[in-house]
C-alpha cells in the first residue's frame, strides 16, 4: 500500500487520467470538475510531484504550514486547499501580484513579501511549531535557507524541500550538488526520504526530513 | 513588550496593522495567536487568522504596487541624477583646479587636486573662495558615490536578472534610456544592442556612416573586453540575453540562472576564435 494522501487531496479523473485534485477555486487554468475539485498539475508543482511519487509527506491535511518561495502560488494554493493556516514567503513582487489575488479566494492563506534568507523579517507573523516547512526557494544555498528556517518547526514537523540543481551551480553535475545539499541539512536536521524529482521537474531532488 | 505584528495595533484598523507586517521583525517566531488572544488583540484564534490575512493581503498588496510601480522610475532618476553630479563635479574641478593653481603652488591635477584643495585652511579672502568652491565639488562627487550605492542597492530588486548580467548601474542606464523596464522589455534586442548610440544610429540611417555595433553596453566587459573584430557578435550576443532578461524580470520577477550560464558559454565561444582561426 502506498502511502496515503492528505485528507483533502485526492486522486480524481480529469480527461481520462487520474490526477491529484483539491477543492478550491480555481487558480492557473487547471481542469475542475462539478464537485469543485481542481486538478493539481505534478509537473507545474514540485511538492505535487512529491505526492504523485508517494514520497512520505508525513501530511494529513489541517497543518498549519510555512511555505518559502511561494511564486505565484500555484503550489500554495493547493496547500492552502488542505491545510490550516498557511504562511507563503516570497521574495519578488511580481509574482506576489498573483499570490495576492489566490489569497483573496482563500481564508488560511497569508502572503509575505519577505526574504526567505532573512527569518526575523518574518519571524514576528508567522507562529512559532508550525507542522510543515514546504521550500522551494530558487536561490544559491537552499540547505542553509532551510537551516535558518528550522526555528519556525515544531520539533515533530517536516520539511518537504525541492532542491534545484541549477540554483545552487548550473554547470556542475545534479548529482554532486544534491549530495553537499543534503549533507549541509544534516547538520540540522535528520533525513528522512530522498527522491528525484525528474519525471515531472528535471535536475530536481525531492527531500523529506525532520529537524534534529 | 513583544515584537508581534499586531503590538500597539488597533483591531480595527487594518492600514496599521498592515503597516505592522511591512516594518516588523523578530528574533523568533512565538504563539503569536496565543498571544493576540492574551493581549485583548483579538477574542479567539479565528478572529486572529482573520485580521492577519486583512493585514498581509493589505501589507503584500501595497508593497507590491510601490516596488512595481516606482523601482524602474527611481532608478532611471538614480542614474540619471549620478551623470548630472559627476559631469557637473567635473566640471567644477576644472575651474577650482586652474584656480588655485594662481593662489598655490603645489595643485594635484584633476578630482584629487580638488579634495586637497577642499581641506585647506584658506588665509586670504581669494583663498576662501576657491577652497568653499572646491567644497562643493567634493560634495558632489561624493552625492554621485551615494547615488552609486543606491543604484547598486535598488537595481538587484528591480530586475534582478538584468542587474545580475549587466551590473546594476548599466542596468539602471538600459532601463534609463529604455524609458523604463516595461519599455525596455518591449523592445527588440537590436535595439537595446544600440541604446545610448542615437546619434550613430541616427548618422548610419540618413546614410552617412556605417550602423553602430553596441551603445551603452560597450561599457561591459563582454563587450570591450574581446577583441574588435568580434565586437559587433559580442554584442550582438550580449543585447540577446539582455533583452530575455528585461523581460523576464519586467513579465515574471524570478531569477533564472540558466540566462547567465547560456551566455557566459556564448562569449566564451566568440572569444575562443581568436584563438583558433587567426596566427
Amino acid at each position: 500500500m502506498s502511502n496515503d494522501l492528505p485528507a483533502g487531496v485526492e486522486r480524481r479523473t480529469y480527461d481520462g487520467r487520474e490526477r491529484l485534485a483539491t477543492q478550491g477555486e480555481p487558480v492557473y487554468g487547471e481542469p475542475t470538475d462539478s464537485d469543485g475539485w481542481r486538478a493539481w498539475d505534478a509537473g507545474r508543482s514540485k511538492l505535487g510531484a512529491m505526492l504523485e511519487l508517494d514520497m512520505d509527506t508525513g501530511l494529513d491535511g489541517g497543518e498549519t504550514v510555512l511555505y518559502l518561495g511561494a511564486a505565484s502560488g500555484t503550489t500554495v494554493s493547493h496547500v492552502a486547499d488542505f491545510a490550516g493556516p498557511t504562511y507563503a514567503v516570497e521574495f519578488a513582487p511580481r509574482p506576489v501580484r498573483d499570490l495576492v489575488g489566490v489569497a483573496e479566494d482563500r481564508d488560511n492563506l497569508f502572503p509575505l513579501l519577505k526574504d526567505a534568507r532573512d527569518p526575523s523579517s518574518y519571524a514576528h507573523v508567522v507562529e512559532a511549531d508550525v507542522d510543515c516547512l514546504v521550500m522551494d526557494v530558487a536561490t544559491r544555498g537552499q540547505a542553509t535557507v532551510a537551516i535558518r528556517n528550522k526555528q519556525f518547526l515544531a520539533d515533530d514537523g517536516r520539511l518537504l524541500m525541492a532542491v534545484k540543481a541549477r540554483s545552487e551551480d548550473v554547470t556542475a553535475e545534479p548529482d554532486d550538488v544534491f549530495d553537499d545539499v543534503v549533507s549541509d541539512l544534516e547538520a540540522e536536521y535528520e533525513i528522512l526520504e530522498t527522491a528525484q524529482l525528474d519525471r515531472f521537474h528535471a535536475d530536481h531532488l525531492g527531500i523529506v526530513a525532520q529537524p534534529k | 513588550m513583544t515584537d508581534a505584528w499586531f503590538a500597539g495595533v488597533d483591531p480595527d484598523d487594518p492600514a496599521a496593522g498592515a503597516t505592522g507586517v511591512r516594518e516588523g521583525s523578530a528574533d523568533a517566531p512565538a504563539d503569536w495567536p496565543a498571544e493576540a488572544v492574551q493581549s485583548g488583540f483579538v477574542a479567539d484564534e479565528s478572529e486572529y487568522y482573520e485580521r492577519l490575512r486583512e493585514a498581509t493581503i493589505e501589507a503584500a498588496s501595497d508593497e507590491v504596487a510601490e516596488r512595481e510601480g516606482a523601482d524602474d522610475v527611481q532608478l532611471t532618476h538614480a542614474v540619471r541624477a549620478m551623470d548630472d553630479a559627476e559631469r557637473t563635479a567635473n566640471e567644477l574641478a576644472e575651474r577650482v583646479v586652474e584656480w588655485a593653481g594662481t593662489l598655490y603652488e603645489d595643485v594635484p591635477r584633476g578630482l584629487d587636486g580638488v579634495r586637497d584643495i577642499a581641506d585647506r585652511d584658506p588665509t586670504t579672502p581669494a583663498e576662501e573662495r576657491v577652497v568653499s568652491y572646491a567644497t562643493r565639488a567634493v560634495d558632489l562627487l561624493d552625492e554621485r558615490d551615494e547615488l552609486r550605492a543606491f543604484i547598486e542597492e535598488r537595481a538587484p530588486s528591480a530586475a534582478p536578472n538584468l542587474a545580475e548580467m549587466a551590473g546594476p548601474v548599466l542596468a539602471a542606464r538600459l532601463i534609463s534610456l529604455a524609458g523604463g523596464l516595461d519599455k525596455l522589455a518591449k523592445v527588440p534586442s537590436g535595439t537595446v544592442q544600440v541604446l545610448g548610440a542615437e546619434d550613430a544610429l541616427f548618422a548610419h540611417l540618413s546614410g552617412r556612416a556605417s550602423s553602430p555595433k553596441h551603445g551603452v553596453i560597450f561599457t561591459h566587459e563582454y563587450v570591450n573586453g574581446t577583441r574588435p573584430e568580434d565586437r559587433g557578435s559580442a554584442a550582438r550576443a550580449f543585447a540577446g540575453k539582455l533583452s530575455i532578461a528585461a523581460r523576464i524580470d519586467h513579465y515574471s520577477g524570478d531569477y533564472r540562472p540558466e540566462v547567465h550560464a547560456e551566455l557566459t558559454d556564448r562569449i566564451e565561444t566568440i572569444r575562443a576564435r581568436a584563438e583558433e582561426g587567426d596566427e
